[in-house]
């Protein structure tokens, strides 16, 4: 049976955000490819859901109906939730280490079919707020008191059928469902200024019919108020811009690179060390 | 200005089966409609996802009988088919419609990957498929429809080709677990099946034997290759002729048998010849059997406006045109 996961204090929740960043800089550098910065930007977000008491999920039964879902559309960023789901103690510190290899379950974007913890396949963009938006029906169907919630990131609104589970959500009005915009400000080739601008999100949402907040989505306290918030909606769907920074946590490191984007690619050993030293 | 195109002489119906002494039945969306509506209190977790056109693929028959588990998410094609990979990961059976081409061709990424991907139990049902649906033209007609889908790891393709083994069909697909495609067609097509048909995915019917030939056919086309098969008795030809209404996976043992004891092939689908029926039959015969084959489709061009039956005549999906294929067929 889910239960609810006991609610971590902030400080402990920094800690663990902390944690989480860790062993997302060691497993990608392990690897030798993948989205560190992309992860870290998410980091707050996901501590909170895991640990902050919002999500019920059970090592034991994680396809219990009765859950909450996560569902991760931007799928490259799935070091943090390996990382997360690590340090709940779901995998050991070894299984995660795989990643990227040959023959390993924490392929480069989530596989549901080979990780019962992962809520959707994503990897290409822009379709996991469809898929939550499925699962909400269905739990309201059910009669369930599930919540499903849709990390996307911002480059990944430019996808215009993210736009259309926008408008099936707000028509259905589905106040167990809630979108976080991982607002980190880059997309691949450069900053979401300069490829698509789609800011603001927030009256975008609004026009739809969603309720949203727009927080510092790196601050562990205002990551924690607004998802206290958004559960209080019921009668709508909601959701969190949640601004944050790409590789959030070993700035100092990719400042020292010249590269304050640093997509899709590892640290060095020798950058990771620098990073881990700041995470320390 | 207008381009000029070669005329058609149109007729008012394709009158499929007339010449067999087959009496025309309902179009297969139509029996697809009813069979789901009838199938809803047995399956509670079947639930619909439209856009917008459930009133033309008959969703709305379910919609209408069980309102709660009708979801329309507007002329939306992709987030309809991510909003079902959704409901299906929470144990749900969601049967997606909408125009076939809408479907497949709009939201293909989609189905990739919120279904086909992860091995979502969605049945994917594509109304409109051919070039029979005549006047609306080519940007309605899925002509590629089995070549995208079957391409997916762990999808499967059926094309029923009458109203009662549609029904049969709905049953099967409800009751198979994993991702499924269905065709369906607009027009009335000729009853080939009792109403007490099954339906099992992956094992062809023969519905006539024959000797000399052996066309294989699949949806609308089985009905005219039997026509064929008519017109080729009288010149004292005898064909066999299959449904091959699982596109995928194939019924080899059926392919392989019939280029064994008919040691001839057609294959006639109201399809492309690129990644089609043809296609995927060809390639159980070369590696197994290699036998001469011919093939009736719609070839490597666009269809247009027009009445179904001048369509099926101009792009040459005629009983005509499979007599033709099997007396080339068998002259090599």
């Amino acid at each position: 049976m889910t239960a609810a996961t006991p609610a971590m204090t902030i400080d402990q929740l920094k800690d663990a955000a902390k944690a989480i960043r860790r062993l997302i800089i060691k497993i990608t550098t392990e690897a030798g490819s993948g989205h560190p910065s992309s992860s870290l930007s998410a980091v707050e977000v996901v501590t909170a859901l895991y640990f902050g008491g919002f999500m019920r999920h059970s090592k034991a039964n994680p396809r219990d109906p009765k859950r909450d879902r996560f569902i991760l559309s931007k799928g490259h960023a799935v070091p943090v939730l390996y990382s997360a789901l690590c340090h709940a103690g779901y995998y050991t510190f070894e299984e995660i280490m795989t990643l990227r290899k040959l023959g390993s379950p924490f392929e480069g974007h989530p596989n549901m079919k080979r990780l019962d913890t992962m809520e959707a396949s994503t990897g290409s963009l822009g379709q996991g707020l469809s898929l939550g938006l499925g699962q909400a029906l269905a739990c309201r169907l059910d009669g369930l008191d599930a919540h499903t919630y849709v990390m996307m990131g911002d480059g990944e609104m430019g996808e215009g059928q993210v736009w259309e589970a926008i408008a099936a959500a707000a028509k259905y009005k589905t106040g167990n469902l809630t979108a976080i915009v991982d607002q980190n400000g880059y997309q691949q080739t450069g900053s979401t200024h300069q490829v698509l601008d789609l800011t603001p999100f927030a009256p975008k949402f609004e026009a739809f019919g969603w309720h949203t907040q727009t927080i510092n989505g790196n601050s562990q306290e205002e990551v924690v108020a607004a998802l206290t918030a958004a559960r209080k909606i019921t009668d709508r769907p909601t959701a969190i811009i949640s601004q944050t920074k790409k590789g959030f946590g070993i700035l100092p490191v990719l400042e020292t690179t010249g590269d304050l984007n640093y997509h899709g690619k590892p640290l060095s050993k020798e950058l990771a060390e620098k990073a881990l030293a700041l995470l320390a | 200005m207008i381009f000029t195109m070669a005329g058609t002489t149109p007729t008012s119906n394709a009158n499929i089966g007339a010449l067999s002494g087959l009496k025309l039945g309902k179009a297969t969306r139509d029996a697809f409609g009813t069979a789901l509506k009838d199938l809803g209190a047995e399956f509670p977790n079947v639930v619909t996802v439209d856009g917008d056109v459930g009133n033309s693929t008959r969703t709305e028959v379910f919609a209408k009988a069980f309102p709660e588990r009708g979801f329309n998410v507007g002329i939306a094609e992709s987030n309809m088919v991510g909003v079902a990979g959704g409901l299906a990961a929470a144990g749900k059976i969601p049967v997606v419609s909408s125009f076939a081409v809408f479907l497949l061709a709009n939201a293909y990424d989609q189905i990739r990957m919120s279904v086909a991907y992860p091995g979502m139990n969605v049945k994917l049902v594509g109304s409109h498929a051919g070039i029979s649906i005549g006047e609306d033209g080519a940007s309605q007609m899925a002509i590629e429809d089995f070549a995208v889908a079957a391409a997916l790891p762990g999808m499967t393709v059926i094309c029923p080709a009458d109203a009662n083994s549609t029904k049969a069909a709905v049953r099967a697909m409800i009751e198979h677990k994993g991702p499924v495609y269905m065709r369906c067609g607009r027009i009335e097509v000729p009853e080939i099946y009792p109403a007490d048909t099954k339906f099992e995915i992956g094992k062809a019917n023969q519905v006539r034997d024959g000797k000399d030939l052996t066309i294989i056919a699949t949806g609308l086309m089985v009905g005219i290759a039997i026509d064929a098969a008519t017109l080729l008795a009288k010149d004292g030809i005898t064909a066999r002729v299959i449904d091959m209404h699982t596109i995928k996976p194939l019924d080899e043992a059926a392919i392989i048998k019939a280029a064994t004891e008919t040691g001839r092939i057609v294959v006639a689908e109201e399809h492309l010849m690129a990644g089609g029926l043809g296609s995927a039959v060809a390639s159980v015969v070369v590696k197994n059997k290699p036998v001469p084959m011919e093939f009736v489709n719609v070839g490597d061009t666009y269809a247009e406006s027009g009445d179904p039956a001048g369509l099926l005549q101009k792009y040459g999906l005629t009983a005509e045109a499979v007599v033709a294929a099997a007396k080339k067929v068998r002259s090599r």
